[in-house]
This record gives C-alpha cells, structure tokens and sequence, in this order.
C-alpha cells in the first residue's frame, strides 16, 4: 500500500464520517416530531417506493423537465458502480479493478460514458432553465431566497465538474494505454473521440490521470456531505418519504383521539377515559392540540420537510398561490426544515441564522415568545387561504403531505387560541346550534321535500 | 297535465322503523342539499330518479345534522367530533348499511373519517349511484334526451376527485346524454378547485389578485368557447362557485350550472 492509497483511506473516511455525523444530526431532527405509527401494508408500501421513487413515476406530470431529470437519476445510479470501482482501486492501489467482468465492464463503461454526457446535457439545461428562462416556479416565490436559488446552482455545477472529472480521466488513463501499448478493460464511446484532447506527453497525461481521478473522488466525499444542507438531499430522502406517505385516500384527514375520549366522556358520564401518556419522569404528557411548532408535528411530517427538493410543483398548481393569495405549499414545508434546524441542530454548511435575512426578502418579524413554526415563520394569512384541495399534494414527487401540515396549524389556531376568522366562529355557531353551517332552523331541513311530483308511469 | 303526476312522499328512516322496514339506502341530503335553494332542485331531482326506478330508500329529514366537515377542515377537530359521534349514533340506532349522497364533502367525511369513530358504512356519491343506474339499465335515456350534442365540461370537485379518486364516474353519466363533452386543460387529477374547500365556502377569501372560482370559470368559459354551454358539477360548493363565477362574467344567459342528477333527471323527462 503506497502513500496515495493512505491519503485516499484517510480522506474517504473523513469524508464518510463526517456524513454519518451529519446524519445523525438529522436524524435527531426528525425525532423531535410527536410519534407515529406508519409500519403498516409493507408489501403497499413497497410497491408505491418503487413506483413513486424509484420509478419516477410524478415526474412525468410535466414531460421535459422529467426526462431531464431522469438522465440525472440514471447516471447517478450507473456511475455509482464505477464509483465504488474509484474506492477499490483506491484503497488497494488496483487499476480498474471490476475489468474481470470483461463485456460486461465493457457495456457498463459504455453506458456510463453515455449518461455522463446526458447528465452534462440535462445539468446545462436545468441551469438555463433557471437562471436564463427563470422558470417561474423555480425563480419566483418569497420561499426562494438567495441560499436556495444559490444551493440549486451549486449542486447543477458540482455535478458537471464531476462528469468533466470523470471524462478527464478516462480520456488520460486511454491515451497513456495507447502510448505504452496496453490494453484498457471498457468500452469508452466519448472519452475516445478525444483521445488527444490533453496531448501525448506522459507525464502530463499521467497527472491528468490522477488529477482527474482525486477530483472525482474527493468531488464525491464533499458532495455526500454538501447534501445535508441542501434541497438535494432528496436522493436519500425521497425513498423513506414515499415508503412512509399517506395509504388512505387523500381526503381522509387525522383524527384526534384524546378528542374523542373527552367528547364520550361527555356524551357518557360511564364511559372510561384511558389513562393519559406518561413521559419518563411520570408525569402525564400534556398534548397541544394541533401544531405550534415543529416538535408538535409528527416525524413524518418533519420527514417530509427534509425531503422536499424545492421543485415548487405544488405551489405552482395551488389555486390559493394561483390567484395572488400568500400562500405557498412549497414554502410551508421549507419553513419546516428551517425551524427545525433553528431549534434543533443544523448540518454542516446550512445554518438558518446565516441564511433566513438574505437577499431583502426577511421573514414577518414577531417578538421573541412568537418565534415558532406558527407565526415566526408561517402566518395565519397563509394557513386560512388553503381550500384544502390537496393539488400539492398530488403534483408532489416525492409524496409530501402539505395539506396535513397546513391542517395541524390551523386546528393550533382554533383549538388553542380560538383565533378563526371571525366569519368561520359564525359557521361554528351555527353547527353547534342549528347543526347546519348556515343559520337556518333544523325544522325546516326537510322542507326541500314538500310538492315534489314525478311523471306517474302507466 | 295533473293526472300524469304523481305526488312523492319522501320517506324517512323513522317511518320505515315504525312500518318495520328497512330501505335499500339512505339518502344523506346535507346542509346543502336541505337549505340551499338552488341545490335543493338537486335534491329533489335525485330524488326523481330514484323514485322514477324504484329504488327503496329513506332520509334522516329533521334528524340529519351537519356531517362537521365545514368544521374540521377549518380546525376545529372538537366540533367535527360531537357532530360525527351524534350523527354515528343516530346512523347505528337506525341499522344503516348503506348510504348514499350527493354531497362530495358528506361523502368524503363519512366514508373517510367515520369508521374512526365508529361509523362504518358503504358510502356512495350520487356519481357512482347514478352511473350504476345506467349501466343496470335502470335509467336509460332515449336517444341522448334533450342534451344530445349540447356542449358540456365538467368540473372536478376536490373530494370527490383528488381526495377519493373518483373521476370517471360522473363523466361515464354525462355520456349517457349523448352530448358534446369537452374537458377543461385542468382536469382530472390536475383539476382546479372552485374556491370552496377547506371551509372557505363560510368565510371571505384572502388578500389576492382574483378569487379562485373566477379563475376557474374563466378556464371553463374558454374551454366551452363561444355561444350556449353548460358547466356540470356533482358537488353543492362546485355550484354556487360556479354559478358566482358565471354571474360575475355576465355569462348567465349562455352559460348554465347543473348538476349531474339534474341533467339526468330532465333529460329523462321527470322534472316536468
């Protein structure tokens, strides 16, 4: 084991333990949120990862940015097998170490050289579309502020240095081949088209070589661990979040059992309330009813706020958003991680302190006490404008449930703080009193009946 | 004209009780179904058809009461439980099996958030009911009825499309009209609500650049194109939305609002 072996052990195992680190951390996170119980229909929720994640299937609502992307998911997935060649034949100093495989190396080499032009294309294509064209949905929006516009841009060009990388590499480690008279395992369809890009020198070739290769690799160790503090995360996320999401029809919405309990309780005077939930010191652990922070959300919602990849696909088909109204799905749920990393920890690069005053666009400002999810960052404007049409929802990829956390807030507002609009207490009234959302007299519910005639069949 | 009709005496869960009956379904009306004047002609419509073929069925009359979804959807989980676990018990005293409304927010609570509670039903929407109809044969409309090739778009309410997938069901009954269906770009799962869920049918909407159900009718007005069209619609919400919208574009003459049990009814002849 030579020196440059050493270094590479050294360097991929800071770069993989600094990772594991990060994700403990988020995974900390995550378990702020109230517990839930989501382990059921395995085989389902099997079926529906690999449909919705794996197989990409939302994304296809919208054609091109889909396939875009998909020349992205592919080359990620593929070029990870010669990846994990890179840390073989770096920690034991091997040179293309999977070229046993013979043709198979060959197609794989070939595939791979392929999809790492597709992902320069589709990388090129996606930086146009949103500093060039500005996609509306991808530069418009108070939620877009200058780290996520700045985070999107840093992912497109470290993925197409790592693509460049990998070229150079290939492109040197075939011309040094062709020089000393060797065979090189692979099949390398672009790479040999300009096989004397860098020359014939080879010592400059062999620097090439290497260069490329640390460039690479490393290039992969800091962007394992750029994800963390990035929307990108999604790669890793989207696959728990969909295994996770929502089972039942969309329009079921959760229900409160401690509510339950204390309204039979009240119907029956014998019916029997169970014991309350007991913390670790024994005490009974008090429930807010709905959410006024992020600890008040459950983890799969908080899951969801660290999957969301800032695509904006909800908020661009939201009839509220639509038509002018505060409201904004995708910045619901960006609030969320940024709340979350506020109170609980916050990964590597990603600070929210360093990042929530950028570009002019500050957040509602709220004294000290009314720093929580609810009003430090999301107001009740924004929560009272949802229809609850659940069109985010459904133009999610990656299944986050907006609506659920959109209704956890509002239920905080009403329950809690009994601050509805005053136009929605009217509506409550009346239920309460006529049992009928309008103020009529429940005696006259069955007057529709009255002198209704059908043709008398002969 | 007198001696051709016949006058309906609806009954209810608590006459079929007392005559120790049971009906095939009952019909859960809805606030807006009983109290609204224009989706009471709805009502009354469906009610036709089912009398017109004969199905067995009953209502609660007085002794409905607001499912609470208005309620939860605006937060207050506490209301929407005391209204479902009172209207459960009514449910159960009466041995209910089987339920049917034309009220996709009626639908979509009791389907959906009753079985939690303790109320466990077969829910249909008037959609499913009525296309079950007309498959059976039950209602067959000759030669498309008074509809046949009449421009029509329909509008997809929330609950009943993206929240329980049912999309198909109130167009396969627009066919049996034989008319000139036209979908609007938003359609479907990508359907645009009207404006009304999530309780904003009781409140004003916020600050904004338009409200939601102009947005919406101004899609539908575009997609039906020039001269006399109709917008159908299976849900009490979608309607008055709609018809709002429809005014505030000064469309009222060329343009009506139905619902799909009042396209059916009329085109079968039972309205008059």
């Amino acid at each position: 084991m030579g020196l440059e072996n050493i270094i590479f052990l050294l360097v991929a195992a800071l770069g993989i333990g600094l990772f594991v680190w990060q994700i403990r951390k988020i995974s900390k996170n995550i378990n702020m949120g109230r517990d839930l119980e989501l382990a059921n229909n395995p085989s389902e929720r099997v079926n529906k990862m690999l449909l919705v994640a794996f197989g990409q299937q939302k994304m296809f609502k919208r054609p091109l940015p889909a396939v875009l992307h998909l020349f992205v998911y592919i080359g990620f997935l593929v070029i990870n097998i010669e990846v994990l060649e890179i840390l073989i034949d770096g920690i034991f100093g091997t040179h293309r170490v999977l070229g046993f495989m013979g043709p198979l190396y060959n197609v794989l080499m070939f595939v791979n050289e392929i999809l790492a032009a597709l992902v320069i294309v589709a990388c090129a294509m996606f930086l146009w579309r949103r500093n060039v064209t500005k996609v509306p949905r991808l530069a418009a929006g108070v939620e877009m502020r200058a780290w996520p516009k700045m985070d999107a841009n840093i992912i497109l060009v470290i993925e197409i240095v790592l693509m460049f990388a990998l070229f150079a590499f290939n492109i040197a480690d075939l011309k040094l081949a062709e020089l000393q008279g060797r065979e090189v395992a692979g099949s390398f369809p672009v790479s040999s088209a300009f096989m004397d890009l860098f020359g014939s020198n080879e010592a400059t070739l062999h620097t090439i070589e290497r260069v490329g290769w640390w460039i690479h690799i490393i290039g992969i160790l800091a962007f394992m661990n750029y994800l963390p503090s990035s929307k990108h995360f999604h790669i890793i996320m989207a696959f728990p979040n969909v295994y996770y999401s929502k089972l039942e029809p969309k329009g079921k919405f959760a229900t409160n059992p401690a509510i339950t309990h204390e309204i039979k309780a009240m119907l029956d005077p014998a019916y029997e309330v169970p014991a309350p939930e007991m913390d670790a010191e024994g005490n009974p652990v008090v429930q807010r009813f709905g959410a006024k922070d992020v600890e008040d959300l459950s983890w799969k919602q908080l899951m969801d706020a660290y999957t969301c990849t800032e695509c904006g696909r909800c908020t661009s088909v939201c009839p509220a958003n639509i038509t002018g109204k505060l409201l904004s799905p995708r910045k619901i749920v960006m609030d969320t991680r940024d709340r979350m990393e506020e109170k609980g920890e916050h990964p590597a690069i990603f600070d929210p302190a360093k990042y929530g005053k950028d570009a002019g666009t500050e957040r509602v400002k709220v004294a000290e006490e009314e720093l929580t999810l609810l009003r430090g960052y999301i107001t009740p404007e924004e929560l009272w404008a949802c229809t609850t049409c659940n069109a985010c929802v459904e133009a999610c990829p990656v299944n986050i449930d907006q609506v659920s956390t959109i209704m956890d807030l509002r239920r905080f507002l009403v329950l809690e703080e009994s601050a509805a609009p005053a136009s929605l207490n009217a509506m409550f009234t009346n239920i309460e009193n006529n049992g009928a959302p309008w103020a009529f007299s429940p005696s006259d519910r069955f007057n529709w009946a009255e002198d209704l005639y059908v043709p008398s069949k002969n | 004209m007198e001696e051709n009709k016949r006058l309906v005496k609806v009954p209810t869960m608590a006459d079929m009780m007392a005559n120790g009956e049971e009906p095939e379904i009952l019909f859960w009306v809805g606030c807006a179904g009983s109290f609204d004047d224009r989706y009471k002609r709805v009502t009354r419509a469906f009610v036709q058809i089912l009398e017109h073929v004969g199905v067995k069925y009953a209502v609660l009359g007085t002794e409905e009461s607001c499912t609470g979804d208005p309620a939860k959807r605006a937060g207050n989980e506490f209301l929407f439980q005391m209204q479902a676990i009172t209207n459960i018990e009514v449910l159960n005293a009466y041995n209910v099996k089987k339920i049917v409304t034309a009220c996709p927010h009626c639908f979509n609570t009791i389907k959906n958030e009753y079985p939690n509670l303790g109320g466990n039903y077969e829910v249909i929407h008037h959609s499913t009911f009525l296309q079950q109809l007309i498959n059976e044969g039950r209602v067959k409309i000759q030669g498309g009825g008074e509809f046949k090739g009449k421009r029509i778009t329909f509008h997809d309410s929330c609950y009943l499309g993206r929240a329980n997938d049912i999309y198909e069901a109130p167009r396969e009954v627009l066919a049996a009209l034989d008319a000139d269906l036209v979908e609007m770009k938003r359609s479907r799962a990508n359907g645009l609500c009207c404006g009304a869920g999530g309780a904003q049918m009781f409140k004003e909407p916020e600050p904004g650049t338009k409200d939601v159900n102009i947005e919406r009718t101004e899609e539908a007005l575009a997609t039906l194109g020039a001269g006399n069209g109709i917008i159908a619609t299976a849900c009490p919400f979608c309607m008055v939305m709609m018809n709002d919208g429809v005014k505030n574009k000064d469309q009222e003459e060329n343009v009506k609002i139905f619902d799909i049990a009042e396209l059916i009814a009329q085109a079968e002849g039972l309205t008059k």
